[in-house]
């Protein structure tokens, strides 16, 4: 019976901790007292609830004696510094005056703590962590052996992200919808670069790294739930496009397998699914943005059965519509493979060497890599080799390297 | 004529400062304040949060964008400040973009923060 309690308080705890905290960091107007007191007030549920049975309504209990427990605090404060009991009485004065709490309102909370995490006042990297850390309630040791960073930097990353919204007066609010786009773009991008840390680490990893484009998929998810802004319907179907691919591009030695040799039974065809399903609806909003026309793409890839019978004209098209959105010579470098898949190897070439005359990707060991690849396919040997080297010389990755290495072998044997 | 001083100075060496050495010196700002106060030659002005609190809002075909900190490179100088009461950050931030020179070089937001006899934080770090 005892063990069923604990087992009921721990799923309250995975469900509602972040919910709570949301809250309390209104309420409060500060992060750590906030997170100080959600620990209280579970400190205090294990106590009770084993006595006085579970409430009807966990969360608005968690998030009152939290409120109870930072008044505490905060008069224990005021002792040593009376300025605290001025805050202590505004909380208890609000205590009285507003005692409902709505099932919108926090929800909206939720919605407030994304966007204030994500404020692009912060620095990038203290976005990633601070997310984590408050939206998904990470500990700052998981945080930071994710990102291979040393936990005092990560924690030092954090508490100057907390100061700053704290000195600045970044407020916990969501943003006006004039705003709204150019705030959600900040969000949709610190996501991203959640899931591609998890995503593009994903070979020979440790155990203690923790699943981050897991967590990424979740943060989609959650925010689809709270706005159901097309891009954002987008970026979750590109996670999870992206994610189906997962058991197919790493080979049983770590090595990284391309699209075009990926054994495609292995793509994960429910997220597949799920990922097409939001990709359709976002694109028939027409009020969509360039993730969503990158999870078209991974679509398309999707529906094929092979690189043969991939509907190229469509993926040209698409990058066209992608290039016209956010201009870029990586995303002109993709479109010319996907030319050559349409028109031909010597296609492709000539936008290629024409990115490389402006001087655009000059270093870039993928834009050498897609040359080589282009003179292989039109067996002309001695520029493939050439560019394949020039290709090795530019890469930094083990996995890329080792990959690159052998296709020069292979041309070799050939 | 008008004329704007800006305190510059090593926020690392001020941040070591002790308790006594900073409030005598928050003291010593304040007179000076009065002073030139009552002489007629105080305007305005503020005392700043470290710049650490700092974010840089830059239009560019009509978009604002935002970022963390003071510009990292030197090659843009301070050229005028404006005392801008806002409810927040985010009003700051909409105030700060309707500045025209935002089209050309950049505005730092930075919050004032109090000067009081005593209890400052060295340096005027706040965490």
């Amino acid at each position: 019976m005892a063990e069923l309690l604990q087992a009921r308080i721990q799923e309250i705890y995975q469900n509602e901790s972040r919910r709570v905290l949301a809250t309390l960091i209104r309420l409060l107007d500060d992060f750590d007292l906030a997170e100080e007191s959600l620990h209280e007030a579970f400190s205090a549920a294990l106590a009770q609830w084993p006595g006085d049975g579970i409430p009807d309504n966990p969360r608005a209990w968690l998030v009152s004696t939290g409120r109870f427990k930072a008044i505490d605090h905060l008069r224990r404060k005021a002792r040593f510094d009376v300025s605290y009991d001025e805050v202590a009485e505004r909380l208890q004065a609000e205590l009285t005056t507003d005692d409902e709490l709505e099932v919108q309102c926090i929800e909206d909370d939720r919605l407030r703590l994304i966007f204030t995490c994500c404020h692009p006042s912060l620095a990038p990297e203290a976005r990633l962590a601070l997310t984590l850390r408050e939206v998904c309630g990470l500990t700052t040791e998981e945080i930071a052996s994710a990102f291979l960073t040393s936990t005092p930097t990560l924690a030092q990353r954090i508490v100057r992200a907390k100061a700053k919204i704290r000195d600045a007066k970044i407020p916990y609010e969501v943003p006006a919808a004039e705003q709204l786009p150019e705030r959600l773009d900040s969000v949709l991008h610190a996501i991203y670069l959640i899931f591609n840390e998890g995503y593009s680490a994903s070979a020979g990893d440790n155990l203690i790294r923790h699943d981050l484009a897991a967590e990424a998929i979740r943060l989609a998810r959650l925010l689809c739930q709270l706005l159901p802004e097309p891009e954002v319907e987008g970026l979750l179907a590109l996670l999870l496009l992206q994610d189906s691919r997962r058991a197919a591009r790493v080979s049983e030695n770590g090595g990284l397998i391309l699209l075009e040799q990926q054994d495609r039974s292995l793509w994960d065809r429910q997220q597949i699914d799920e990922g097409k399903a939001l990709t359709l609806r976002a694109l028939a909003s027409r009020r969509f943005g360039p993730y969503t026309v990158q999870a078209a793409i991974a679509a398309v890839h999707a529906e094929a059965d092979s690189i043969a019978a991939t509907d190229w004209p469509q993926i040209v098209g698409l990058y066209d519509a992608l290039l016209e959105m956010t201009p870029s010579p990586v995303i002109e470098l993709n479109r010319a493979v996907a030319l050559a898949m349409r028109d031909g190897p010597e296609q492709g070439l000539v936008v290629i060497d024409g990115l490389l005359e402006r001087g655009l990707l000059a270093d870039y060991h993928l834009a050498h890599a897609a040359r080589a690849d282009l003179y292989r396919r039109l067996d002309r040997k001695d520029e493939a080799r050439a560019a394949y080297q020039r290709a090795l010389e530019l890469a930094h990755q083990g996995p890329e390297q080792r990959f690159l290495a052998a296709r020069l072998a292979e041309l070799e044997t050939g | 004529m008008k004329y704007l001083a800006l305190v510059y100075y090593d926020e690392k060496l001020m941040q070591q400062k002790s308790q006594q050495e900073w409030d005598d010196l928050n003291q010593e700002c304040i007179a000076c304040v009065e002073g030139l106060s009552a002489s007629g030659h105080f305007i305005d002005g503020s005392p700043l949060m470290p710049s650490s609190s700092a974010t840089t809002v830059r239009v560019r075909d009509n978009r604002v964008t935002v970022t963390d900190g003071p510009f990292a490179e030197t090659k843009e100088q301070l050229a005028g400040f404006y005392m801008l009461e806002a409810r927040d950050l985010n009003e700051a931030i909409a105030l700060a973009g309707k500045i025209p020179p935002a089209r050309y070089g950049s505005v730092e937001v930075r919050p004032a923060r109090e000067l009081m006899e005593t209890g400052n934080a060295a340096g005027g770090d706040a965490g």
